[in-house]
């Protein structure tokens, strides 16, 4: 349900009251709204739903993530696990 | 784009497929919850690459399709109006209502626009004040904290010509009408990350328990949602309802405080019906009597719209998992994208959308 | 040639209150009477510069010195709003029509032009978009030669619509070319990156407010053509992926040839700013329009010449083999996806809105 985008934040400021930011997809800008992430700092990544920051990219969380799948795949290699192939339809 | 690209990675997916296949020792019917995650099985085939013994069904997250059909009746009401402008997100200007959608209004005159962002919806309204400007708000969870926050700016701002129509629905209690029909097939929920991300995932350990079915936030990228569906498989294999966390580097159990403290002083929780599904107990939210002035069901009369559905879509056994796509005798042949029948078929989040688009007429020709 | 003499130039019986100079087109622009005249000497016929139109007559003498057959193709052109990034409604109201023309191995020689201009569009801002038109038929190496111009009230129009026809002696036998030529076997090429057009106008319009930094690629492809077809004599098809997008093209071929098109999702340039506008607004860039890219499908032992030929020329820098054809399924694009699978590719069915939910 809902296209969530991960963006840079580049920019903070503060509109009618509202905390706003300028987050940079990738070399898309698009004006979101922060007032959900009061946290959000310059240099976060935020998760982008129809304008708005529902929750910070947790940086740690996602580089362990990586490394977890990393190791499994690694761990798959050593065992010698053949991926079987793909059928084409 | 980072923290997307890697998580498309075709090495760590088949790494990951792998360890599903080892720990599988015999069939499991799986629901991911979430339309966005139908969307990108069927996109990136995740759904060829699973070992038989996997079944994934296909949930009702998806807020185009489930949004009721005398909503939608309604919008195409207010929308018809000539002093009015009406918003909605994209989506939903094709789903149809009872004969016609918001382009056709569109199309005899109809001020309609499509925005992205609900507060370019109170925008409009702010730089036309002698027009009625209507905001179609639907959605999930995820939605919620974003038309909330059009709604409350709207009451700070002093507008009197902006309302919402409202079409909220709730995860939680769908979940719970899945498990509890004598129907079900379900053993385990790839749960919506993003649903998770404004909300937490404290409610479900309690759903998990109750009903004996392990749950696991998922995300919606490849590597996310094998991830996920390996997370699953392991819970169940072992036996354990738990919950837990496949996408944590943006959901935390907890959710954002900020987000639901908001949804909660704009919605109350109401009685919500879901298209094709039928009527789920305190599933939905509308908005709360301090915000009534907001509400364009009271300001513009739509009370005695009567919607009729079409008899062959089967769009709400699909949703509860029941059926499938390709079970539906109109499916490719009556019931197209072009001219659905019923919003499974319009949303690109919709499983019959999802299964056209990316099993193409290859699967209404059953190959 | 006149100058803004008509402000005192009256006669007749018509109110002797002077014309004021304008910088507004307005309806009398295109009551066929002596504003129009202006408009057309002052405006149109400067920026065409030919002796076909200059003469004044109501149709175009024009010569063509190959003998054998001509193309023919038309297309009307809106485009909202009239100036992107990248270019303009009076450049893609060239390259379109060239591109057409060219895309069935002819080489474009002219052009007509028919303007519906709504009441009140500033002149300056015609004045800039006949300026660009002459400047990309400059570029395509053809003239327009005939040209018409009407003028509708306001709110009946949005601002300038453009109609060209173009015109092309055929440079390749008849029937060598053409959607129905692909075989199983023949490499696909891609002449550069996807979906840019696409972006770069949804962005300009502001509707969805997001700044993409993407120019539309509006290019006319006729040099391009003329060189692939001089390296290799087993070009089946070639065409613009315009609006639709690759997939409604390549599904198009596929459908037209009876043929399978398999491409490979990896090998498919599309540029960051792209796929993150596609990843923000929910669109696959596979649907997204371009106009100056080519599909070009040729026999495989000739595919890495023409992509050597493709990427020497400005048009074709980002050349690139994105799949082949094949015999089974007849008339259905499949693709292999980063992760490995394949899915079907449909055609683009309606409208691109965004996927927000």
């Amino acid at each position: 349900m809902c296209l969530g985008v991960p963006g840079k934040i580049i920019a903070i400021y503060e509109e009618e009251g509202l905390k706003m930011g300028r987050i940079d997809f990738g070399g898309v800008v698009r004006e979101s709204c922060l007032d959900f992430t009061p946290e959000a700092q310059v240099g976060d990544y935020a998760l982008i739903h129809v304008g708005f920051a529902i929750s910070l990219i947790n940086e740690d969380e996602a580089a362990k993530t990586l490394a977890i799948l990393r190791e499994i795949v690694d761990l798959d290699d050593e065992i010698g696990g053949h991926p079987q192939e793909d059928t084409v339809p | 784009m980072k923290y997307l690209d890697e998580f498309r990675d075709e090495e760590l997916a088949q790494g990951i497929l792998a360890q599903i296949r080892r720990v599988l020792s015999r069939p499991w019917v799986l629901m991911e919850i979430c339309g966005g995650q139908t969307h990108a099985i069927k996109r990136y085939g995740i759904d060829q690459l699973l070992p038989p013994e996997i079944e994934l069904v296909h949930g009702p997250g998806c807020p185009v399709c489930v949004t009721p059909l005398e909503q939608i009746d309604k919008a195409l009401a207010i929308a018809s109006r000539p002093d009015v402008t009406f918003t909605s997100y994209g989506d939903m200007l094709r789903v149809p209502g009872s004969g016609r959608n918001l382009f056709s209004v569109r199309a005899t005159g109809g001020d309609v626009r499509v925005v992205y962002s609900p507060l370019d919806a109170v925008r409009i309204a702010q730089t036309q004040p002698g027009r009625q400007v209507v905001f179609f708000a639907i959605g999930f969870e995820t939605t919620a904290p974003a038309n909330a926050m059009a709604v409350a700016r709207a009451k700070e701002l002093g507008l009197d010509n902006f309302t919402v129509l409202v079409s909220h629905v709730r995860v939680p209690p769908a979940m719970r009408a899945i498990l509890e029909s004598p129907h079900n097939r379900v053993q385990g929920f790839l749960a919506a990350g993003h649903v998770c991300a404004v909300m937490g995932y404290w409610e479900y350990p309690a759903i998990a328990k109750q009903y004996d079915v392990p749950i696991v936030v998922t995300g919606f990228e490849p590597v996310d949602i094998l991830r996920g569906i390996l997370h699953a498989v392991r819970l169940l294999e072992s036996g354990r309802a738990d919950v837990e966390n496949a996408y944590s580097r943006t959901v935390t159990p907890e959710g954002n405080r900020p987000a639901q403290a908001l949804i909660e002083k704009v919605f109350m929780q109401t009685d919500r019906n879901w298209r094709g599904i039928g009527r789920i107990p305190m599933s939905g939210w509308s908005l709360r009597p301090a915000y009534a002035d907001f509400d364009a069901e009271l300001r513009f009369d739509v009370a005695a719209i009567a919607p009729q559905e079409s008899p062959l879509c089967i769009a709400g056994q699909i949703l509860q998992g029941h059926r499938k796509p390709l079970d539906c005798p109109a499916f490719g042949s009556e019931c197209r994208p072009e001219s659905p029948l019923g919003a499974t078929m319009v949303s690109s989040e919709g499983a019959c959308s999802a299964y056209y688009q990316y099993a193409g007429s290859a699967a209404a020709a059953g190959e | 040639m006149s100058t803004n003499n008509e402000a005192t130039d009256f006669q007749g019986l018509v109110c002797p209150a002077p014309l004021l100079p304008q910088d507004h087109i307005e309806m009398a622009h295109g009551s066929g009477g002596r504003l129009m005249q202006g408009l057309i000497r002052q405006r149109f016929l400067p920026a065409f510069e030919n002796s076909a139109l200059s003469a004044g007559n109501d149709g175009a003498l024009v010569a063509v010195t190959q003998c054998g057959r001509l193309v023919v193709s038309t297309d009307a052109h809106v485009v909202s709003p009239l100036f992107f990034p990248g270019g303009d409604i009076g450049r893609l109201a060239v390259c379109g029509t060239v591109n057409d023309v060219a895309m069935m191995g002819a080489r474009p020689l002219f052009l007509t032009a028919s303007f519906i201009i709504e009441e009140g569009l500033p002149i300056e801002t015609l004045q800039m978009v006949l300026a660009s038109m002459s400047a990309a038929s400059l570029e395509a190496g053809v003239q327009i030669v005939a040209g018409d111009t009407k003028v509708v009230q306001k709110g009946c129009a949005d601002g300038l619509f453009i109609s060209t026809t173009g015109i092309g002696a055929l440079l390749v036998n008849p029937d060598e070319i053409g959607g129905a030529n692909a075989r199983p076997g023949d490499a696909v090429l891609l002449s550069g990156s996807i979906g840019d057009h696409g972006i770069a106008v949804l962005a300009a319009r502001g509707d969805l407010g997001f700044e993409a930094g993407v120019a539309s690629d509006v290019a006319p492809l006729n040099s391009l053509v003329e060189r692939t077809l001089e390296t290799s004599e087993q070009v089946h098809v070639m065409r613009d992926p315009t609006r639709g997008g690759l997939a409604t093209t390549l599904n198009e071929i596929a459908a037209q040839s009876n043929v399978g098109i398999v491409i490979r999702e990896e090998a498919i340039p599309v540029r960051p700013a792209v796929q993150a506008a596609c990843e923000m607004l929910g669109f696959d860039p596979l649907y997204i329009a371009n106009e100056g890219k080519a599909v070009v499908i040729v026999a495989a032992e000739d595919a890495p010449a023409i992509l050597e030929t493709m990427r020497a020329h400005p048009l074709g820098g980002g050349a690139v083999l994105i799949g082949e054809v094949v015999a089974e399924p007849p008339g259905r694009v499949l693709m292999q996806t980063r992760i490995g699978t394949h899915r079907v590719v449909d055609s683009l069915s309606g409208e691109l809105l965004p996927r927000i939910c």
